[in-house]
């Protein structure tokens, strides 16, 4: 009996201090998420319910219909699919010429190799903010404004993604290589069905980052973009707002759910690579 | 060897330079792609920026004049310059401590192993992965000056309702609140990686001597995590400075310029004004900045690496 009245406070405390904890985090948790659930709530309300004093959580009626009605008031159906098609393309082309790049640095000599290596790792001190200007001005020159090319084509290549994979390829044996060669594997083909297949860890994660990062870019795509048609998402919400004015709540919140949803989807699925790729970024100092 | 020369093959010693050679070539051709999107859009830019920003050239106008330094003279004397680099560190230094106090904080919480990580995670992370466009949004509809959920808040607290961001002294203010609670997710993750990064016997060390908890966090926890500090400092910085999206959502620069920040500015007189050379002369102070301020964090990163 002595001996559990000793024992007894101690996981009580523990229990009180992991209580706390949770309640402090807890209540971050719904200050964090707050603006989500309001602009889920309001994407769902009558429009007259919006303009009361207090606020209203839960619609009394849900209405769905404001999606729709979101949906055909400006063409986010053509927005949705430019995204699609340039976060795609410029994902699938960082992948591959960066993947490419990032082997010869990692595994082949020639000449100029530090100094090209330490030019490319440059560009990522340089920000878009400088570059837009004249890079703007080569997209009128060479008339891309307005296309996809102007929304692609610079954005092919990424020093980040060159580096990280540089990094992964660097720890995996030299020895795979050298049995290839013997084989009478080309490097090309090496690089094809060895050296990618192994790292689809690294792959995946530069592959989720450049897509997230291309899916909200915002500042290229406003200046290059001239006619509603060839705008993207982030773009084209922005002139919807813009356009309607900021009364009509409950059509702007349904829209910008159908701007969040995707990339708000990739993250619950791929958190670990997401955290994983910040985690690199912090070291990479 | 021996099998070589038997097959009538040329000697390694003849065969080294020209594998080398082909080595090299193959290396330049797996480069190029890369390398000239590089030169094309990055490389060319800077320093077309540069020669840009000693012209006077309007868009519109065929002609391009060379005028030496005269704008950035005339950037010390323009007063909406001044006040975008005012905006902008009062943006930075309104944004910074409290993101990182806060991530700090929840760093520390998150890092006791709690159940229920991967939903804090979902929940602390999310902002800073969704689009800023959509966000801006959301916030101009909290921040709504007539049936904001801001002011509701204040009115449970008995504040009268504020105009938020039409409203010259508050419109900042709304932008800041924002933004620490976009980057806190960033900053998090940065600071349970340097977490990570401490040995668990130092702490084990000192609570044997009796060192309470505050004093732990003071003298292992904070000087351990400092590169995570540093960095994120760092990073902060840069990044506000490159602030746009918020700004050209939720306010326009206004009301009364108090929101406008550099690269606001920026796009303003380059793609509303179609000034090419002015705008490339404040571009290129904007550069200056940043990239003094990553030369000073690369400095440091490889002091701190020479010591360990």
């Amino acid at each position: 009996m002595n001996r559990l009245v000793a024992v007894a406070p101690l996981p009580t405390l523990r229990t009180g201090r992991r209580a706390v904890i949770h309640l402090l985090l807890l209540g971050g948790a719904a200050l964090m998420i707050f603006p989500f659930i309001w602009m889920i709530s309001t994407s769902l309300k009558d429009i007259g319910e919006v303009f009361t004093v207090a606020p209203k959580w839960i619609p009394s009626v849900l209405r769905f219909d404001n999606y729709a009605a979101a949906w055909r008031a400006a063409p986010f159906g053509r927005f949705y699919l430019n995204s699609i098609i340039v976060a795609v393309a410029v994902t699938l082309s960082q992948l591959t010429l960066g993947a490419l790049a990032a082997y010869a640095f990692a595994r082949l000599q020639f000449p100029g190799k530090d100094a090209l290596f330490l030019l490319f790792l440059g560009t990522m001190m340089i920000p878009d903010q400088i570059t837009m200007i004249p890079a703007f001005l080569l997209m009128s020159w060479l008339k891309w404004t307005n296309t996809y090319y102007a929304l692609i084509v610079p954005n092919m290549v990424g020093a980040f993604g060159i580096f990280l994979l540089r990094q992964f390829f660097l720890t995996l044996p030299r020895e795979l290589e050298d049995a290839a060669k013997i084989d009478g594997c080309s490097r090309l083909t090496f690089f094809r069905l060895v050296l990618l297949p192994l790292s689809k860890p690294a792959l995946a994660a530069v592959g989720i980052f450049t897509f997230l990062h291309n899916w909200n870019s915002y500042l290229w795509p406003l200046i290059v973009t001239s006619t509603t048609s060839m705008r993207t998402l982030p773009v084209g919400l922005r002139f919807f707002v813009a356009q309607e004015g900021a009364t009509q709540w409950t059509l702007l919140m349904a829209a910008s759910v159908f701007v969040m949803a995707p990339v708000l989807l990739v993250f619950l699925l791929a958190q670990r690579y997401f955290i994983e790729g910040v985690s690199i970024t912090g070291l990479k100092g | 060897m021996a099998v070589a020369r038997e097959a009538g093959l040329p000697s390694p010693a003849v065969l080294r330079p020209w594998l080398r050679l082909q080595e090299a070539l193959a290396a330049y051709v797996f480069l190029a792609p890369a390398a000239l999107i590089f030169a094309a859009f990055i490389i060319f830019p800077v320093l077309f920026s540069f020669y840009l920003s000693l012209t006077r050239w309007n868009l519109l106008e065929p002609r391009k004049a060379f005028v030496g330094l005269e704008n950035y003279l005339t950037l010390l004397r323009d007063p909406v310059f001044s006040r975008a680099l005012l905006n902008t560190l009062y943006f930075a230094a309104g944004s910074i401590p409290l993101s990182m106090v806060l991530a700090l904080a929840v760093a520390l919480l998150l890092n006791q192993k709690v159940r229920g990580m991967a939903a804090y995670r979902v929940a602390y992370f999310s902002p800073m992965v969704t689009s800023t466009v959509a966000i801006a949004v959301v916030w101009m509809w909290i921040f709504d000056p007539y049936n904001g959920v801001a002011n509701y808040a204040l009115s449970l607290v008995g504040v009268p309702p504020l105009r938020w961001l039409f409203d010259p002294g508050w419109a900042m203010p709304a932008l800041i609140i924002m933004r620490v609670w976009q980057t806190l997710g960033y900053n998090v993750v940065v600071y349970l990686a340097g977490l990570q990064n401490v040995p668990e016997t130092y702490y084990e060390a000192a609570r044997i001597d009796g060192a309470s908890p505050w004093s732990l966090f003071r003298s292992i926890t904070l000087p351990l995590l400092s590169p995570s500090t540093f960095f994120i400092l760092v990073m902060s910085i840069i990044s506000s400075f490159q602030v746009f999206a918020q700004i050209h959502v939720m306010t326009q620069g206004g009301p009364l310029q108090s929101t406008t920040v550099i690269v606001y500015y920026i796009y303003q007189h380059a793609f509303e004004g179609y000034r090419m050379g002015y705008s490339s002369a404040m571009a290129f102070v904007l550069f200056a900045v940043i990239f003094s301020l990553t030369l000073v964090q690369m400095k440091w990163v490889q002091r701190r690496v020479h010591y360990e």
